[in-house]
C-alpha cells in the first residue's frame, strides 16, 4: 500500500512544464481584458450606488439602467470570463502543455470573444440595449447587443475545444497515468459551461436575433427565460470552480502544506457537474407559467451542490489543520493561529472563504420553494451575489493574480505591494460587509433590486430603506477604492515590479491520501449522467411550456430609453 | 474510493441536514399547500378584456363576501391600472381591512413587470400571456408600498401604488 502511493506520488510529480514567452503573452491577454473590465465595471457601480442615495445624478443625459446594464454586462459577464478562460489556460499549460497549433486556436478564442464584448459594450454605452444583463424578453435591445454576446459565448467554446484537445493530446502520451487534477478540472468545468452555454445560445440564436432583426414577430417568452436560467445557474458554478481549483490545488502549496485528497478534490468536481444544470427553476420560482412539482424538483436537486460544497470545505480545513500540525503547531487552535496570514496569496483567497460562509446561507434561502418569495427581485439578491461572486470569487481570483502575474511576466512580488494587496483585501472586505449587509437588511424590508433612486410617492418604507442606500453607497465608495488600489497592483505587477522569479504553486498530494481510482476519468460516465439529469428536470416542463404556451410577444424598445 | 472518518461524520451530518430541510420545504408544498405561485393561466396579451376579470369595470380592490376580497390589476409600463372611482378618476390607494383574504390577479399587456407589496408575502413576476394570481391573508395593519421589483424600463423605479391594511 505504501509503496504504491509512493509509486502514484511518483508520477504525478513529474517536472511541471515551464511557460514560455509565447504562452504568457496569451494568457495575460485574457487577464488584461479583465482588470480594464474591473475598473470600468467598478466605475459604474460606483456611480450607481451614488446616484440610489438620491444626492446625485448623472451628467450628460446618462442614464441610471444604461449604467446597470454595462455594470452587470462586463463584471459578471467579461471580467469573470476573460480572467478564467485565461487562468485556466495558464493551468493546462502548465500541467499538460499546449501545442503550437493549439496557441493558435487559444487566440482565435481570444479574438473572437474581445470583438463580441466590443460589439456588445458598444451597444450598451451608445443607449441602445438598456436591457441588463439578463436582457429578458420582450424588452429589446439593439440586434448587434445579441450578437456581441453570442460570440463570446463561441469564443469560450473555441477556448474549451482547445482545452479538451490539449488534455487529451497529453493523454496520449502519458496512457497510463490519471491526468493531473488542474487539467481535470479545467476540463469538468469547461464541459458544464459548453453544456449549459447551449442553453443561451439557442435562445440568442433561434429567439433573440431573428427577433430582434425583424424575421420573426414574436417571441416565447416564457421559453426564452427557462433557456437563460438553464445557463444562468451553472454560470455562478463556472464562476466559483475555478476559483474551487485554487483553494484545493494552489492553496495547499503556499500555505507549505500539500493536497488532503485527489480522489475528495476529483469527486467534488464531478458532483459539480451533476448539479450544475439542472437546477435553474430556482430562479424562476415566482413565475407563472411552470408546475410547481417541477419547481420543487429542481429545488432538491438545487440543494444537492450542497454536497461538493460541504466536502471542499473539510478539504480546506483538513489541509490547513494537517499542515499546521506538521510545522509543530499542536494546541487545539494554534495551527489555525500560525496560517501564514501575511501572504496575500492565502489572506486574500482565505477571505474570500469565509464571505462563502453567509453567501451560501444566502443561496439555501433563495432557492427554497417557499422562502424565495420573500426575498425574490429584492436587494437581497444583489447582497447574496456580492457576497459570493464580488467577495469569494474574485478575492480568490485577485489572490491568484498575486503570483500568476509575476510568474507570467517574470517580475517579482515586492514587499511593498504585497502589504498593499493586504490592505486592498481589508479594505475589500470592509467596504462589502457594510454594502452587502446593507442590502441584505433592505432586502428583507422589501427594497426592490435593479432599481433607480425613488421616494416612491414620499411613502414610510421608502424613508427606511433610504437610510440603507447611503450605507451601500459608503460601502461601494470603500470598495471602488479597493478596485483602484487593486487597478494599480496589476498595473505594478504587469510593466513596473522588477524582474525576478515567482513560482507557479502546485500542491503535491498528501503521502497517506487514497490512491485516486482510474473509473474517476470515465468521461462519458459522467456526461452521460449530467445529460441525463438535465433530461429529467427540463423535458416535460418545457414539453409543458411549449404546449401551452400563450400568444407570443412583439418586440419592445422604446420604454427603455432607446 | 476511502473517505476520511471524521469526513465521513461531516458529510453525513451535512447531508442529513440537508435531507431534513427538503422534507420541511416538501411538507410545506405537498401537505399544506404553500407553493408559490405557478398557475398555468395563460391570456392573450392583445386582449386581455376576453377575461372578465380585467375588463375595464373589474379592475381594482372587489369585495365577494365577508372577509373575500378581490384585487385585479393591469400591469404596464410604467403602471398598475387599478380602475377608476366614482368621480372617474384613477385609483392609486386601496383599503383592505386586517384579516381579510385577498386573491391578487395581475396581468400585464407589453413586457415583465414585478408586483412586490413591500414588507408582505405577495411577490410575483407578471408575464406577458400568463394571469398571476395568489392568494393572502393581510394580518400586518400599515401602510405598504406595492412596487415593480423586475425592471421594465427607464420609468421601473415610478411605477408603484400603495395598499392600505386598516384595523
Ligand atoms: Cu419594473
Amino acid at each position: 500500500m505504501a509503496l504504491a502511493n509512493l509509486l502514484t506520488f511518483e508520477e504525478i510529480s513529474t517536472d511541471p512544464i515551464k511557460i514560455t514567452k509565447k504562452d504568457s503573452k496569451l494568457y495575460l491577454s485574457f487577464i488584461y481584458v479583465a482588470i480594464i473590465s474591473l475598473f470600468l465595471g467598478g466605475l459604474m457601480g460606483l456611480l450607481q450606488v451614488l446616484v440610489r442615495t438620491g444626492e446625485f445624478t448623472l451628467p450628460f443625459g446618462i442614464g441610471y439602467y444604461q449604467i446597470l446594464t454595462f455594470h452587470g454586462v462586463v463584471l459578471a459577464l467579461v471580467l469573470t470570463t476573460f480572467f478564467i478562460i485565461g487562468f485556466q489556460f495558464a493551468l493546462m499549460g502548465k500541467t499538460v502543455g499546449i501545442s503550437e497549433k493549439q496557441r493558435k486556436s487559444a487566440w482565435l478564442a481570444f479574438w473572437v470573444m474581445t470583438i463580441g464584448t466590443s460589439l456588445t459594450a458598444v451597444t450598451i454605452l451608445i443607449g441602445k440595449a438598456n436591457v441588463l444583463y439578463t436582457f429578458y424578453a420582450p424588452l429589446k435591445a439593439h440586434p448587434l447587443f445579441y450578437i456581441g454576446l453570442a460570440l463570446v459565448v463561441v469564443g469560450t467554446w473555441i477556448a474549451a475545444i482547445v482545452n479538451w484537445r490539449q488534455l487529451f493530446v497529453w493523454k496520449k502520451q502519458n496512457s497510463n497515468q490519471n491526468s493531473p487534477l488542474l487539467a481535470f478540472m479545467v476540463t469538468i468545468n469547461m464541459i458544464m459551461w459548453v453544456i449549459a452555454s447551449l442553453g443561451v445560445a439557442v435562445a440568442v440564436l433561434v429567439q433573440f436575433i431573428p427577433w430582434s432583426l425583424g424575421y420573426a414577430e414574436t417571441i416565447n417568452v416564457l421559453l426564452s427565460r427557462t433557456l437563460f436560467w438553464y445557463f444562468g445557474h451553472p454560470l455562478v458554478y463556472f464562476w466559483l470552480l475555478p476559483a474551487y481549483m485554487a483553494w484545493y490545488a494552489i492553496i495547499p502549496k503556499i500555505i507549505g502544506g500539500k493536497l488532503f485528497s485527489d480522489s475528495l478534490a476529483r469527486l467534488s468536481f464531478i458532483l459539480f457537474l451533476f448539479f450544475s444544470i439542472p437546477v435553474g427553476f430556482h430562479h424562476q420560482l415566482t413565475e407563472p407559467g411552470i408546475d410547481p412539482t417541477w419547481k420543487f424538483i429542481q429545488v432538491v436537486l438545487t440543494f444537492m451542490v450542497i454536497i461538493p460544497s460541504l466536502m471542499t470545505a473539510f478539504s480546506m480545513f483538513a489541509t490547513f489543520e494537517i499542515t499546521g500540525r506538521k510545522k509543530g503547531y499542536l494546541g487545539l487552535f494554534s495551527w489555525f493561529k500560525n496560517l501564514p496570514w501575511h501572504d496575500v496569496r492565502f489572506f486574500a483567497p482565505f477571505v474570500g472563504m469565509l464571505a462563502f460562509i453567509p453567501g451560501g446561507i444566502g443561496g439555501i434561502i433563495n432557492a427554497s420553494h417557499q422562502m424565495n418569495t420573500l426575498v425574490h427581485n429584492t436587494i437581497w439578491v444583489t447582497g447574496h451575489f456580492h457576497l459570493t461572486v464580488a467577495t469569494t470569487v474574485l478575492l480568490t481570483f485577485f489572490g491568484i493574480a498575486y503570483w500568476l502575474i509575476p510568474h507570467l511576466t517574470g517580475r517579482k512580488l515586492t514587499r511593498k505591494i504585497h502589504r498593499l494587496g493586504i490592505y486592498q483585501t481589508v479594505v475589500w472586505a470592509i467596504g462589502m460587509t457594510i454594502m452587502s449587509g446593507a442590502m441584505h437588511i433592505q432586502g428583507l424590508l422589501g427594497g426592490p433590486r435593479r432599481s433607480s433612486y425613488s421616494e416612491y410617492g414620499g411613502s414610510e418604507q421608502a424613508v427606511e430603506w433610504g437610510a440603507y442606500q447611503m450605507a451601500q453607497a459608503v460601502g461601494g465608495t470603500i470598495l471602488f477604492i479597493g478596485i483602484l488600489l487593486m487597478v494599480y497592483i496589476f498595473i505594478h505587477l504587469a510593466f513596473i515590479a522588477p524582474e525576478g522569479k515567482e513560482e507557479f504553486p502546485i500542491a503535491e498530494i498528501e503521502d497517506y491520501a487514497p490512491i485516486t481510482p482510474k473509473w474517476m476519468e470515465n468521461w462519458k460516465l459522467w456526461i452521460g449522467i449530467t445529460i441525463a439529469l438535465i433530461l429529467f428536470a427540463y423535458t416535460i416542463p418545457v414539453i409543458d411550456i411549449i404546449q401551452n404556451s400563450p400568444p407570443g410577444s412583439p418586440p419592445f424598445d422604446a420604454i427603455i430609453g432607446n | 474510493m476511502r473517505l476520511h472518518k471524521l469526513e465521513k461524520w461531516w458529510l453525513i451530518l451535512g447531508v442529513s441536514a440537508l435531507i431534513m430541510f427538503l422534507v420541511v420545504l416538501g411538507f410545506g408544498a405537498f401537505y399544506m399547500g404553500t407553493h408559490p405561485q405557478s398557475h398555468g393561466l395563460t391570456i392573450d396579451p392583445n386582449n386581455i378584456e376576453a377575461n372578465e376579470a380585467f375588463q375595464k369595470e373589474n379592475l381594482g380592490l372587489t369585495k365577494v363576501d365577508t372577509d373575500h376580497y378581490i384585487v385585479n390589476v393591469v400591469a404596464s409600463a410604467f403602471n398598475y391600472d387599478l380602475g377608476v372611482d366614482e368621480d372617474g378618476n384613477s385609483v392609486n390607494h386601496i383599503k383592505i381591512p386586517k384579516g381579510a383574504s385577498v386573491l391578487f390577479q395581475v396581468v400585464t399587456t407589453d413586457v415583465i413587470h414585478g408586483f412586490n407589496i413591500a414588507g408582505t408575502n405577495v411577490n410575483m413576476m407578471v408575464e406577458p400571456g400568463y394571469v398571476s394570481s395568489m392568494e393572502v391573508q393581510m394580518n400586518k395593519v400599515g401602510e405598504f408600498t406595492l412596487l415593480c421589483n423586475e425592471y421594465c424600463g427607464v420609468g421601473h423605479h415610478m411605477m408603484f401604488t400603495t395598499v392600505e391594511v386598516y384595523e
